[in-house]
């Protein structure tokens, strides 16, 4: 289990980014951030990673404190960050230097068919497409078999179609070991089609705003009524977060849709 | 030429098919050349015609038949190779003792922030001096021989190294650093497997400027009392009034600069395949 006890971050230049966040978050469970930009989901998410230091509070995982970064936690940003010098085999076998060469080829040729890129194996990241890209990046990632995995806004610079392709992507590959997802989004629909849980922040200083439980079976569909209603939710959780007071909730929410980031 | 003129089309389709790629990029690693090679040849054609034709005398601007009947002169008596040998030797020691301090010093600037507030300023205050005051305070300590050639070379040469390091080590990008802090890698190996690849190519450029000021360097030196080299064959020739030695001399020049930095860049090529950027597609067709 991850646990975030009233977790607290204020930057050296004196920006009070995120104030006791606190959540339990069950292994297998994906759970989606949701805010306004600025309102300390990156700086949450970093505190996680062990990429950034906590000022107050702690993460722990299973018990562990996590100051530093964790082999039981990986995480996957909006850029896919490859390194530009090792072929698209290689960034995805980046994090196995502690097992041998065919143990290691092995498991980047399944994660390759798994992600649908075998026939990139040896390309250079600079020949692929932007979803292609990120698929690398997920691949690189889960391939060390984490607990938890962290996602920063992993498909806001891709397109419409591409996001979508790449959410279902996600579940299908998080089905294989079902590790714990936490995801920042902007995008009420992908929160709402990945996530069990919807944590919505409030900005200055960031902190958790509400708690919206998504229970739908999987796979969802995006046209039903009942998806529908639950993204009117977060869309109504994310207007008051921004202090936004509507009486007509329903008629602003779906202007609030293009508008509220 | 048909060949020159039909290379852009050819550049544009490359990525058809691997066959295409593979002959486009055998013709062009022919072609590129060839292209260059256009200019000065077709100026040295147009002055050994306008001597040929009477148009001018040529004694001060020997036409290249001259130049290369001076060359060849000086080979067969074993002189060119000697001076060769000897401009060759300083610069490569020169380039190998600049390129070591400056990789150090660069090196240890750009990863310690404690040491470059200590010793960048130093540098940055001795890199403002014109190398070439250096010269009398090099003879005075080092003796007008070798050493105090090499040595004014090697600071040719350090400093270009030195300051490409130190700035490609403070520009990787801090995003493909957290890259290897997520996968924990201990502090050689983020060196190893982040840095040491991320600033090749930085440094590949800036071995090649150091090289280039080697060269630079080396007349200087050579100017300073020699009686070997490709400076002293300069010299010789203004003192004897021979243009053609002279402009055999910097011919050399040119051609073993040219020759050394494409050397740098052929040794280099295989590590730096992966680079996204404009100049490695051969610029603007
Ligand atoms: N390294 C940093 N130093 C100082 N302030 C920062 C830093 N990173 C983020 N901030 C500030 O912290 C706040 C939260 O940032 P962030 O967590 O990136 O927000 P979000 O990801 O929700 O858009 C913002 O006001 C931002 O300006
Ligand atoms: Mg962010």
């Amino acid at each position: 289990m991850l646990a975030l006890d009233r977790v607290g971050k204020t930057y050296p230049n004196g920006v009070h980014a995120l104030e006791r966040f606190s959540a339990d978050i069950k292994l297998g469970e994906i759970v989606a951030i949701i805010g306004g930009s600025g309102c300390g989901k990156s700086t949450l998410l970093r505190a996680i990673a062990g990429l950034d230091r906590a000022t107050t509070g702690t993460v722990t995982l299973d018990d562990i404190a996590i100051t530093a970064p964790h082999a039981k936690i990986g995480i996957i940003f909006q850029e896919p960050r490859l390194l530009p010098w090792l072929s698209v085999a290689d960034n995805i076998g980046f994090g196995l230097s502690e097992l041998s060469a065919a143990a290691r080829r092995e498991k980047v040729a399944q994660a390759l068919a798994r992600v649908g890129l075998t026939d990139k194996a040896n390309a250079w990241p600079r020949e692929l497409s932007g979803g292609q890209a990120q698929r690398v990046a997920i691949a690189r990632a889960l391939v060390p078999q984490p607990e938890v995995l962290l996602l920063d806004e992993p498909f806001s610079a891709l397109d419409a179609f591409t996001r979508r392709d790449l959410q279902d992507h996600l579940l299908d590959l998080w089905n294989d070991t079902r590790p714990t997802l936490m995801l920042v989004t902007h995008d009420v629909d992908e929160a709402v089609v990945l996530a069990d849980r919807v944590l919505v922040m409030r900005p200055r200083p960031g902190r958790l705003f509400e708690e919206i439980k998504v229970n739908l079976a999987r796979p969802r569909d995006r046209n039903s009524p009942h998806f529908d209603n639950f993204k009117r939710r977060v869309l109504t959780a994310l207007d008051r977060s921004l202090d936004r007071n509507v009486p007509d909730a329903d008629a602003k929410s779906t202007a609030g849709e293009a508008m509220w980031w | 030429m048909a060949m020159t003129v039909e290379l852009p089309a050819l550049e544009r389709t490359d990525s058809t098919t691997p066959e295409t790629k593979v002959s486009s990029a055998r013709l062009r690693r022919y072609a590129g050349p060839a292209l260059g090679l256009l200019l000065p040849v077709g100026l040295a054609v147009a002055w050994e015609i306008a001597v040929w034709a009477g148009l001018s005398n040529g004694r001060l601007v020997p036409p290249p038949t001259k130049i290369f009947a001076t060359m060849v002169e000086l080979a067969k008596s074993g002189e060119l190779s000697r001076h060769i040998i000897a401009t060759l030797s300083r610069v490569a020691s020169g380039f190998v003792i600049g390129v070591v301090a400056g990789t150090l010093f660069g090196a240890i600037s750009g990863y310690w922030g404690l040491a470059r507030r200590l010793l960048d300023p130093t540098v940055q205050a001795l890199r403002a001096i014109p190398s070439i005051a250096w010269v009398p305070l090099f003879i005075l300590w080092l003796g007008i021989f070798e050493t105090s050639k090499v040595a004014l070379i090697a600071v040719g040469v350090f400093f270009p190294v030195y300051l490409g390091v130190m700035g490609a080590i403070l520009s990787v990008d801090r995003k493909i650093v957290e890259v290897g802090r997520t996968f924990r890698l201990s502090g050689p190996a983020m060196i190893r497997r982040i840095l040491l690849p991320a600033v090749l190519p930085a440094y590949v450029v800036a071995l090649r400027v150091g090289l280039g000021l080697g060269w630079m360097f080396v007349v200087a030196a050579e100017f300073m009392g020699a009686s070997e080299g490709l400076g002293y064959l300069l010299i010789d020739g203004q003192q004897l009034g021979k243009p053609a030695q002279i402009v055999a001399a910097i011919v050399i020049f040119a051609i073993l600069g040219k020759t050394t930095d494409w050397l740098i860049e052929l040794a280099t090529a295989p590590l730096l395949r992966w680079q996204d950027a404009f100049g490695g597609k051969g610029g603007a067709a």
